[in-house]
């Protein structure tokens, strides 16, 4: 044994050489990721901007018509960047209050027994696949949908009817997808919060329920929107559920209309596109992207936040 | 034991990369030695020429480019044709280029391609530029509804005014008081543009659902009553209501007789009869127009014109 080393396992003199390997590979796998962020952000901008002087950001981003292969094309996606983005808000909206609800029930409330049912069956719902939520959508939502449709606009001439394909039914699958997501993240934020905050809470007679609201909630917040962010991030980013329940024709993003997303956007189209078409289709990708990095950021500066008044 | 443990998984994944670049060799060796048994066939069946057919003797002989230029429409079709064809005479190149169907016979007229490909027939003033109009295939769609639907029956302008919105339901149409739910395909599907282009109604559609497939559209039909769409025709079955336009069923048989208007034809145009092409030329209508060529056909979903 030589005195240099200092491994536990013998050394048989290569321990250097293996020391170094190592740490070259993990350099390795660690910039693999780093290279593939990169990588893909400079494919996305060199495909994607072309189209945008093209046509015209203005025309791409504020147009509202999408004939992409008519003989004059028109490339308008301001319905599609709205119907994600109010799309995606209704989704928050519905699933945030149901995800935290759920969380304070698992964290807070249920008994240890109860605990042991809901939590595999919220960790199970992430395990299910996108395209699963919308064949039930399809076979469930959707028929469910033009049964409601048929009341509300039963005789009228204006409206198009889409046979349960619209943008509720969309978000109603969003906001059951970004559950998982919601529950978890808040619950571990919940658990989080130190033992003597509910315990002071409760010994200056506030109720268990005062004492949830009140306390827990507000010393959990940063972990709570954490959760909303990625939520977000869930939501806007899914495509193979909701291009089978929303219709995926371009129209205003209203409740009962037949509504397409940036995602189901290139999705439907990729596969026949070409030429300026499709350079308009990574433009979208591009937009899409551009939305994701966004919240992306919001949620590393409310981290670094929620760490500086954790330091405090 | 950790360190063993190491060892194994280093020894593992050696193992695993060695035989990976041996299968890689083998089967690159496979790729580059098929080729030259080819050749090695060819020059022997060149030069004892007797005791091989005629046709295999054009076959391996056969060298050079074709030119193809026309109609988007037939894109799919020509794709696959070239790819087969350049895969059965390796030494021959397809050239195909997608500018539409008036381009295609213009350059077939002028000489500048060899093939000229149309979605539509052939006018009186192109043929008369000797022009010869072969169909090499024909396109045809077919209309259907949900199985509840009690029309089965549209005529042309019935079919026009469903899917430009004037129409909106059923009972305008002898059916049930039921609103029409309009599907389509996405924008640049061949079958919507084949759809759009026969009714004369480019980009005037107004779908509430467009679908990125023809089997998302079969589902969507057969599920939601009142429903109208059009697929390809090979993939009709009982699960949705196919619609008779103008009385007439859409067979291959009646699509042939010309008698159902949602159909077209492939024409692939050459300057003159095949019969005054080149080789390579004949060859490759020799081989659209035998079985292999029909099978092509039927696999892009079309109907063998012959």
């Amino acid at each position: 044994m030589r005195p240099k080393s200092y491994s536990i396992f013998g050394g048989h003199g290569s321990k250097s050489g293996v020391e170094h390997a190592a740490e070259v590979i993990f350099t390795v796998c660690g910039f693999f990721a780093v290279l593939a962020v990169a990588s893909i952000t400079l494919y996305m901008i060199i495909s994607g901007t072309p189209a945008l002087f093209k046509v015209g950001i203005l025309d791409i981003l504020f147009g509202t018509i999408w004939m992409p292969a008519a003989a004059t094309p028109s490339f308008g996606i301001l319905y599609v960047i709205l119907t994600s983005i109010i799309g995606t808000a209704l989704a928050i909206l519905i699933g945030v209050p149901i995800g935290v609800m759920t969380a304070v029930f698992l964290a807070e409330v249920a008994p240890e027994r109860l605990t042991n049912i809901v939590r595999p069956a919220v960790e199970l719902l992430a395990g299910i696949p996108s395209v699963i939520y919308g064949l039930l959508g399809i076979l469930i939502l959707n028929p469910l949908m033009y049964k409601i449709e048929l009341k509300i606009f039963a005789g009228s001439t204006t409206h198009q009817f889409t046979g349960g394909a619209n943008l509720i039914s969309a978000v109603l699958v969003l906001a059951l997808m970004i559950l998982p997501t919601v529950i978890n993240i808040s619950e571990s934020a919940l658990r989080a919060v130190p033992q003597h905050l509910r315990s002071a809470s409760l010994a200056l007679g506030a109720t268990k329920i005062q004492t949830i609201f009140s306390a827990v909630l507000p010393a959990a917040k940063s972990g709570i929107i954490t959760a909303i962010v990625l939520g977000t991030g869930r939501a806007i980013g899914e495509a193979m559920a909701i291009s089978l329940v929303s219709g995926s024709s371009v129209n205003m993003p209203l409740p009962f209309n037949s509504v397409r997303f940036l995602t189901t956007a290139i999705v439907s189209e990729m596969s026949y596109s070409a030429g300026l078409h499709k350079q308009v289709l990574f433009t979208i990708g591009l937009v899409l992207f551009a939305f994701i990095m966004l919240i992306n950021i919001t949620l590393n500066n409310l981290l670094k936040k929620g760490e500086e008044s954790h330091d405090k | 034991m950790k360190k063993n443990y190491i060892k194994v998984l280093a020894l593992a994944g050696m193992a695993i990369l060695t035989m990976g670049t041996l299968a890689g060799c083998g089967s690159k060796n496979a790729e580059t030695q098929a080729p030259d048994t080819k050749t090695e066939a060819g020059t022997t069946s060149g030069t004892t020429a007797n005791e091989t057919t005629a046709k295999e003797d054009t076959a391996t002989n056969l060298k050079g480019s074709i030119s193809m230029v026309g109609s988007t429409s037939m894109e799919k079709f020509a794709t696959a044709l070239s790819e087969v064809f350049m895969e059965k005479y390796p030494s021959v190149t397809v050239q195909a280029e997608f500018v539409g169907s008036g381009a295609g016979i213009e350059a077939v007229t002028n000489g500048s391609a060899d093939i000229g490909n149309s979605s539509r027939n052939l006018k009186d003033e192109e043929k008369a530029k000797g022009v010869a109009e072969n169909i090499v295939a024909i396109d045809g769609i077919a209309v259907v509804s949900d199985p509840a639907n009690t029309v089965d029956n549209l005529t042309k302008d019935q079919l026009i005014n469903i899917y430009n919105g004037t129409t909106t339901n059923w009972k305008e149409l002898g059916g049930a008081d039921q609103p029409i739910v309009v599907i389509g395909r996405e924008a640049g599907s061949g079958t919507r543009t084949a759809f759009e282009e026969l009714l004369k109604l480019e980009d005037a559609c107004k779908y509430s659902n467009e679908l990125d497939s023809t089997g998302a559209v079969m589902a969507k039909a057969a599920s939601t009553p009142g429903s109208i769409g059009y697929v390809s025709l090979d993939v009709l079955d009982d699960t949705v209501k196919t619609m008779k336009l103008e009385s007439v069923e859409p067979t291959p048989e009646n699509i042939k007789a010309g008698s159902y208007f949602l159909s077209r034809p492939f024409v692939m145009a050459t300057k003159g009869e095949i019969s005054e092409q080149s080789d390579l030329v004949k060859a490759l209508f020799d081989y659209i127009y035998s079985d292999e060529g029909k099978d092509l056909v039927k696999a892009v979903g079309l109907i063998p014109a012959n």
